[in-house]
């Protein structure tokens, strides 16, 4: 009756006892882990596994999706009719806006000395809608229907109509998981509209919420300012719009402000984003920060944001001075000639 | 036996896999208890040469794949938890299901302690106090999960 409680070297199938084979598996998941957490060996493993995840992440999101489909072919005549007319007045609304695009944009390129206006910095667009699948309620994740498959690659911006969503962080064949900005672990490089001054917006796990905790106290910021990506950060290009300050605090003591900016995106409600593609030699496309870690992803993903300033900075000195000091050294064949 | 309960164990883990990943508005899901981790308990309990290790290791991937943010991290976890479960099985058996659902609740408690050490220490730390609501919520559906997953192994309760 002794040897009934403990059992413990009891061969259980035959195969060594079962504290060697914990310690099989134990060290199996670290290795794992550390493969995974450094340089992220396991890319090729992740994409196989996450395609083996998504027949049960596309069952499970099947009756949601049935839901709304059914919804949607239920619709009342009046009902249609007042959403096409709603419709109608935004497109009149938006082709009156863009009516003066054209001039601008060839005005845009005059006054920086182009010989012919620029491209608009985004190359292409793909609606994908949000897999209704829970990843982790603590963690600000979305799963998207489009993968690989699609050309989707890691650290790509994810958008939706009103403002900046998050990046892509895990791609498989067939579907994408995306880091919100609202996640605690991300940080987006941004620009207050209004001075121009540039800081990092950092999730609060709250879907409402960003805070910017790296002003100092004696910044221009006010309730009602507008953040839009800074371009800087090698992710997000620049302009696009990010959220707007809700709440300044300045405390006497402290030597920062701690300020509070709502999300312009929907980003609990989204049912559908955009994905995109930014022409790589736009001017206002994402700077190439950081050449040395894995593509930029990295730094925001892993919130090292108290490291982005001084990367960022480092990376958006060269383009600015056109080699005024170093010209000699560098650049011989172009200046002088 | 063992051909025979491990569809069975099989099965019942992907149920509890889509009972994980269910869409649940945000209250709903802060309650959710881990079925999975249940059913792996219940499992490595009642039945542990079926399971064993290998079930919680493997199941602890699957988790990780679905929702961690590293790979392995919810594997090392739950092999732990299975490892120190296979070796109490006959114990834990013995109990009535109320002291059993203490025990379960001791379980959980440790699962996510570590869990949330290795969250830390692999740079994605979530502080928030609501990641240990599931801990109560798991132990006093034990009895009820237990009844079921009794029911479905074919075995009376």
């Amino acid at each position: 009756m002794a040897a009934f409680g403990t059992g413990a070297g009891r061969p259980l199938s035959g195969r060594g006892s079962s504290g060697f084979r914990f310690t099989l598996y134990a060290v199996l998941a670290v290795v794992v882990m550390y493969l995974d957490q450094r340089r992220h060996y396991l890319e090729h493993v992740r994409y196989v596994l996450q395609a083996a995840a998504y027949p049960v992440q596309l069952l499970v999101s099947s009756p949601p999706a049935a839901w709304r489909w059914l919804q949607d072919s239920f619709q009342t005549r009046a009902a249609l009719q007042a959403e096409n007319a709603r419709l109608r007045g935004q497109q009149r609304d938006l082709e009156v806006r863009t009516m003066r695009y054209e001039a601008l944009a060839r005005e845009n390129g005059e006054l920086r000395g182009l010989r012919e206006a620029l491209p608009p910095v985004a190359e292409r667009w793909l609606a994908a809608e949000v897999v209704t699948v829970q990843l982790n309620s603590l963690r600000q994740r979305l799963l998207l229907n489009r993968g690989a498959a699609n050309a989707v690659f890691r650290g790509q911006a994810v958008l939706d109509e009103a403002g900046v969503v998050g990046q892509t962080t895990h791609v498989g064949p067939w579907s994408t998981e995306v880091i919100l900005i609202t996640d605690p672990e991300h940080a987006i490089p941004v620009r207050i509209e209004r001075t121009g001054l540039r800081t990092i917006a950092v999730g609060t796990g709250e879907t409402n919420a960003l805070a910017l905790p790296y002003l100092p106290a004696n910044a221009d910021v006010k309730e009602g300012d507008q953040l839009v990506t800074s371009g800087l950060g090698g992710v997000f290009p620049e302009g696009y719009p990010v959220a707007r300050v809700t709440e300044v605090h300045r405390d006497a003591v402290q030597p920062l402000a701690q300020v509070r900016a709502v999300p312009l995106a929907n980003v609990d409600t989204d049912k559908e984003v955009m994905l995109v593609w930014f022409r790589p030699d736009h001017p206002a496309a994402p700077a190439a920060a950081t050449a040395s870690s894995d593509g930029g992803v990295g730094e925001v993903k892993h919130g090292d944001a108290g490291m982005q300033p001084q990367a960022v900075v480092r990376a958006a000195r060269p383009p600015a001075p056109p080699a005024a000091p170093a010209a000699p050294a560098t650049s011989a064949p172009k200046p002088t000639p | 036996m063992i051909a025979d309960s491990r569809p069975r164990m099989l099965l019942s883990a992907l149920v509890a896999l889509i009972l994980t990943v269910l869409p649940l508005p945000r209250w709903l899901d802060v309650i959710r208890p881990a079925f999975l981790v249940l059913t792996v308990l219940y499992w490595s309990v009642n039945s542990p040469r079926t399971g064993g290790i290998a079930f919680g290791f493997f199941a602890g991937l699957v988790l990780d794949v679905f929702q961690g943010p590293v790979l392995g991290e919810h594997a090392l976890v739950l092999a732990l938890v299975t490892y120190i479960a296979v070796r109490e099985h006959q114990r834990i058996r013995s109990k009535p299901v109320f002291q059993q659902a203490l025990i379960v609740f001791a379980a959980l408690v440790f699962y996510e302690f570590l869990l949330w050490a290795l969250d830390g220490w692999t740079g994605h730390p979530i502080t928030s106090p609501l990641r240990w609501v599931h801990t109560v919520t798991g132990a006093l559906i034990w009895p009820l999960a237990t009844a079921i997953l009794a029911y479905g192994a074919g075995r009376r309760v």
